[in-house]
């Protein structure tokens, strides 16, 4: 049985990051998610677990000791806001073109730059669609909740490793600095050498003799070999989009119209329901758990069982609504409605945006 | 008398020097008479010697050296520009155990990566840190790089590098004494600057590579850090030789050799 306690969002993922054996933890404070790296240097992992943490003289730094740690086999971590990953696009590029497993958490806070330190979801972009260089995914899952925080940590990590890329965790400033109770697991523990070397055979963890070296690299000058080398890539991202989609659906079943919505706007999104239902009004919600890869299909079922429009509801002046919009195809409406720069919609206003914009008076 | 066939000469007791195991077969792509041939061989013979090939982790860096993991036959990562002292500390923190080295040149080192490593050096991470520095960004075609000299001409000083405009205000910058800023670090146990250009100068090299792995190896803090004077005959724009000559000339003046920092303490010179 696990540990019920009542935690900050960032403090439940730091917990997570402990329990579950992670290896390394680098990172570089940002609010609103310093409270990370705090709790972890008070809880002195290396103690209880053996776990490294270490404050980098930057959000680059940080990324790219990830990245090697990562290479060498073991579970590392990050965690940043949103200006701060733009610094970490540099390192996730390398991570994802040399195929290194890692998990990095966004705290998302206001845009675009310095912006503000209050809540946000406009990283959606910079997460889901690169941020770095090059043809690449990462797998972005969005907690709306504590537990979620905390539950999301082991999950990045197995699927990081299951597929060798980085697994981002794009919460936002009210998940990160909110509490709530939170089930935390058993302590797990950390992978031995010898079941790094066995379990993972690509790890640099100093070549066997007889047998050859390894190299974890992003390059490759033959053109041939490195079209090869993305095809692969974009095979195995394919893989990922048929295996690994995750999304929750709330009073769907007999909807005329969905609010899609993740994260905090999720939360908010659910009380919006509950006040069309109340109203008459046939709501429901559709919360994407993975925004990459996209529940794309989910909205097509429900455009199949008659969903007539959907209203993305987000943090940010419209980004989801994006791939909202690809999944529709132009065979539902779809529109964006969202407060930025801090604010955080009501559940109120949310209702009378569907309402006005994709009912209709 | 008969005949002695090569065959009679290619005999076990006949041999005198054979490349490092540790070398692999790949043809090296740097420029004949580049200094960093002679680094990759010294680095992997003082690995062999020390018989921790089999745990040993090179992170390799982005310029000239960036396929360095082609010709070392040991683990290794290839990192962003700059970005290796990171992360051989990545490495490092969560394998105490194996021996991390990066091998890094000029612009990765001392101009987008300086931030890292003096950080790197500043913690103290065991590990061993390999600098050549030959005064100018070789992969990119000769750009002007933070070590290279006062009037040496490059392609983005094709005049020359002018720290200062004749008014005084500010141009290229100065020569960036990156060996000596390091060596003030409480961090750093081992700080030489050594060359290459001469069978003596590879000598002391190698024995101060062979001391900065063998000090990690047995202890458990404190960069150890190598600097290599050496050329870029291709970019300088002359012979092998001249380039050599060159080196001793202008080079090694402002770059003298020796040991700057050893066991934590400043040499005195």
């Amino acid at each position: 049985m696990g540990e019920l306690k009542l935690m900050k969002g960032n403090e439940a993922l730091a917990e997570a990051a402990i329990r579950c054996g992670a290896d390394a933890y680098f990172g570089y404070p940002i609010t609103p998610q310093s409270e990370v790296i705090e709790y972890l240097s008070e809880q002195n992992p290396y103690e209880r677990t053996g776990m490294v943490v270490l404050q980098a003289e930057s959000e680059l730094a940080a990324i790219n000791m990830v990245y090697a740690a990562g290479a060498a086999g073991k579970h590392v971590m990050t965690s940043s806001s949103s200006p701060g990953v733009c610094l970490k696009q540099e390192g996730l590029a390398y991570i994802a073109g040399a195929e290194v497993p890692c998990v990095f958490a966004d705290v998302v806070r206001g845009g675009p730059g310095l912006g503000t330190i209050q809540p946000s979801q406009a990283d959606y972009f910079q997460n889901t669609k690169g941020g770095g260089n090059g043809d690449y995914r990462n797998i972005v899952l969005a907690p709306a909740s504590v537990q979620e925080m905390a539950d999301f940590v082991p999950l990045g990590f197995d699927l990081a490793f299951k597929y060798r890329m980085a697994v981002c965790i794009l919460s936002d400033g009210a998940i990160g600095q909110m509490m709530e109770k939170v089930v935390l697991p058993e302590q797990k523990a950390r992978l031995t050498e010898e079941e790094i070397k066995a379990k993972y055979p690509w790890a640099l963890t100093g070549r066997k003799r007889g047998t050859q070296h390894r190299v974890i690299t992003s390059l490759d000058l033959d053109s041939a070999r490195m079209e090869e080398h993305n095809r692969a890539l974009q095979r195995k991202y394919d893989e990922v989009t048929k295996n690994e989609v995750r999304y929750e659906m709330i009073d769907c079943d007999d909807a005329d119209y969905v609010f899609v919505a993740y994260g905090s706007s999720a939360r908010i999104a659910q009380k919006s329901v509950q006040l069309g239902r109340a109203e008459g009004l046939k709501v429901g919600l559709l919360r994407p758990i993975t925004l990459w890869p996209y529940p794309t299909k989910a909205i097509q079922s429900l455009i199949d069982k008659g969903v007539k429009g959907f209203l993305s509801v987000e943090l940010s002046c419209g980004q989801m609504i994006e791939d909202v919009l690809l999944a529709c195809n132009g065979r539902a409406k779809a529109e964006h409605f969202g407060r930025v720069g801090g604010i955080i919609h009501t559940p109120e206003e949310v209702l009378e945006a569907m309402k006005k914009q994709i009912i209709g008076e | 008398m008969a005949e002695i066939t090569l065959q009679d000469i290619i005999q076990p007791e006949n041999l005198v020097y054979e490349k490092s195991k540790l070398l692999t077969e790949k043809p090296f792509h740097y420029c004949p008479g580049c200094g960093h041939g002679t680094v990759h061989r010294i680095i992997a013979e003082v690995l062999e010697e020390l018989g921790v090939d089999d745990r040993t982790i090179g992170v390799s860096p982005v310029g000239c050296a960036v396929m360095a993991y082609d010709y070392f036959d040991v683990d290794f990562v290839e990192a962003a520009h700059g970005r290796a002292p990171a992360c051989a500390t990545g490495i490092k923190r969560v394998w105490p155990d194996k021996v991390v080295f990066s091998y890094q040149g000029d612009g990765d080192l001392a101009a987008i990566g300086t931030c890292e490593t003096i950080h790197t050096c500043n913690r103290g991470e065991n590990i061993t840190m390999i600098f050549v520095n030959n005064g100018i960004y070789g992969m990119t075609g000769g750009q002007m790089a933070p070590t290279t000299l006062v009037g040496m001409k490059t392609a983005t000083t094709p005049y020359g590098r002018m720290p200062q405009w004749p008014d005084g205000t500010p141009n290229n910058g100065f020569p960036l004494q990156i060996t000596q800023l390091l060596a003030q670090l409480p961090g750093t146990r081992y700080v030489t600057r050594q060359a290459v250009f001469s069978p003596a100068a590879v000598r002391n090299a190698k024995k101060a590579i062979k001391k900065a792995f063998q000090n990690q190896i047995e202890n458990k803090n404190g960069v150890n850090f190598v600097e290599i004077v050496s050329n870029c005959n291709s970019n300088w724009k002359m012979s092998a030789v001249d380039a050599n000559k060159w080196l001793q000339d202008n080079m090694l003046p402002v770059y003298p050799l020796g040991d700057l920092k050893d066991n934590f303490e400043l040499i005195k010179k």
